[in-house]
């Protein structure tokens, strides 16, 4: 989430006031959270806490190409910084130099280490699938099919032998 | 399931059950997801709005945890049963307001909620009672799982799980936990305590009143960082700073029964005389006041009543929950009465 005020620094303070009933929020980034806080100079807390968030990076001066644009959805660098947010995943790619850049400033890495979709699915349905082969084995051999029985008893072979290498391949 | 029936049932994170329910009121965990080459909601045009909304609502009716779940399209909605959902938490205000293409899923326990077209196109929480991170985790976890299986999130091996926000990319993982923090409110120190949570990168939500007390001395912390560290790493640190956080308010407490304890009972047992004898009263202070009365819970001076008890108040005692309990609009001073009158009669039970 992306600063209310100048939208371009990750929103680190978050304020939820309620005026007249209405709930609001206010989502800043410290260097605007700062500036507010001289604003509400006697508002508990918020004072102090955002004394202790002065130390901020001022931003580097913007050599970013802002002309460049997303082949998948349209959206231009300059489109997101003005509004803070990418138009779709391949916005990733297409600005990945400059993003590479900027995830390491806001998370202080740029390298993914956890869950992954792609595992998941594939292990998931190899699980599926081997329990889909067992229960019709043992359909085919309580129907005493068992020319079909063994064509299953072959796949299933397959199947776990497969699946053996995968469980390996992943522990590489 | 309807809507309505969410009135008179509990939500599972205030039912006061979980480890350290006393400090911590409630642990959630929340996943962001989007669709692989589908435009993030804020981008896409209306027929792929249409779209996404379609094929995720498809994906989340197979999914065994959520068989018995509450499906709602935010543009069926009214503002008051918007507002009444934002107040249970189980969708964000910005959910609230702009509704087109949008849906909220709520399991029949309330402890999976799921809005489709918010910043992202999923966005998945689970929420439960006391200091609970891990297991939070594991639930939401395995929806994650059999959502997966059904649809083709946008992911990049290097940098996870893409997000309209980049703030959010990698695991796409926020926990949060609650906190009641009276004590160091009190004691003054609670300054201290926001700006080393601010220091080590965490977020803290408070909540503000109109003027310039603190409302209720709750506080929402969650991680801030979502790239380069594991789900249960992001876990770990979230736990071992909150802790840290229970363990200074428990010194808190100790602290102030052995300088004052007599002042401390005297207004623990004020706050609870004002809610069971107003006849007007606003949302704010009321919260200040059942914050006094949970204390006085949590230290054994007030007998009478159950922390869950005043867990609920603190929502059914908000403005859309108001309305929809006398089942019609009503102004702010039509509130300020019908509140009062609520927690007397909760109270004397
Ligand atoms: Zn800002
Ligand atoms: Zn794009």
């Amino acid at each position: 989430m992306l600063c209310d005020i100048c939208g371009k620094n990750p929103a680190t303070v978050h304020l939820t006031e309620i005026i007249d009933d209405q709930m609001s929020e206010l989502h800043l980034c410290e260097e605007c959270a700062h500036q507010k806080s001289l604003q509400m100079e006697q508002q508990f807390g918020l004072s102090d806490l955002l004394a202790g968030l002065v130390e901020f990076e001022k931003p580097v001066k913007d050599t970013e190409p802002v002309g460049v644009k997303c082949s998948s959805c349209g959206l231009s660098y300059a489109d997101f910084k003005k509004i803070g947010r990418l138009g779709c995943g391949e916005c990733y790619n297409a600005f990945r130099k400059y993003l590479g850049v900027l995830l390491k400033k806001i998370h202080g890495s740029n390298q993914h280490v956890g869950k992954s979709p792609l595992k998941v699915t594939k292990v998931l349905k190899k699980k599926i699938d081997l329990q889909e082969l067992r229960r019709r084995l043992q359909q085919a051999i309580e129907m005493e099919a068992f020319e079909e029985a063994a064509k299953i008893r072959d796949q299933l072979r397959e199947l776990e032998k497969k699946s053996a290498q995968g469980d390996n391949e992943a522990k590489e | 399931m309807e809507l309505n029936d969410l009135l008179n049932h509990t939500s599972e994170w205030l039912k006061d059950t979980g480890p350290h329910a006393d400090i911590v009121l409630s642990s959630r965990i929340r996943l962001a997801r989007n669709l692989d080459k589908v435009p993030f909601p804020h981008w896409a045009n209306k027929k792929q709005s249409e779209q996404a909304l379609k094929t995720i609502n498809e994906a989340l009716v197979n999914v065994e945890f959520l068989k018995k779940a509450l499906f709602l399209k935010l543009a069926d909605l009214d503002s008051i049963d918007k507002q009444f959902l934002v107040e249970r938490h189980l969708m964000s205000l910005e959910h609230a307001q702009r509704t087109d293409h949008k849906a909220v899923v709520i399991d029949e326990e309330e402890r999976v909620a799921i809005m489709v077209n918010e910043e992202d196109h999923i966005r998945m929480q689970y929420m439960q009672s006391g200091f609970n991170l891990f297991d939070a985790w594991n639930n939401i976890n395995k929806i994650d799982d059999s959502l997966a299986n059904e649809l083709h999130f946008a992911f990049l091996s290097d940098w996870g799980y893409l997000t309209a926000c980049p703030t959010n990319a990698g695991t796409g993982m926020r926990g949060s936990v609650m906190l009641h923090l009276p004590a160091l409110v009190m004691s003054g120190q609670i300054n201290r305590v926001l700006a080393a949570l601010a220091k080590l990168s965490f977020t803290t939500r408070g909540l503000y009143g109109e003027g310039t007390q603190a409302t209720g001395n709750f506080f929402q912390v969650s991680n801030q960082v979502s790239l380069g560290h594991g789900e249960g790493e992001i876990i770990e640190n979230i736990n071992g700073i909150i802790n840290q956080i229970i363990t200074q308010e428990n010194q808190a407490r100790e602290t102030m029964l052995a300088r004052n304890k007599a002042a401390l009972e005297d207004k623990i047992n004020r706050s609870l005389g004002i809610l069971k004898s107003a006849h007007i009263i606003t949302s704010q202070e009321t919260i200040e006041l059942l914050s006094m009365v949970r204390l006085g819970c949590d230290l054994g001076m007030i007998k009478e009543l159950n922390r869950r008890t005043i867990n609920e108040l603190f929502i059914i005692t908000q403005p859309a929950h108001l309305q929809k309990i006398e089942n019609k609009k009503l102004s702010a001073q039509e509130r300020d009465v019908k509140r009062a009158e609520l927690i007397r009669n909760k109270l004397m039970m």
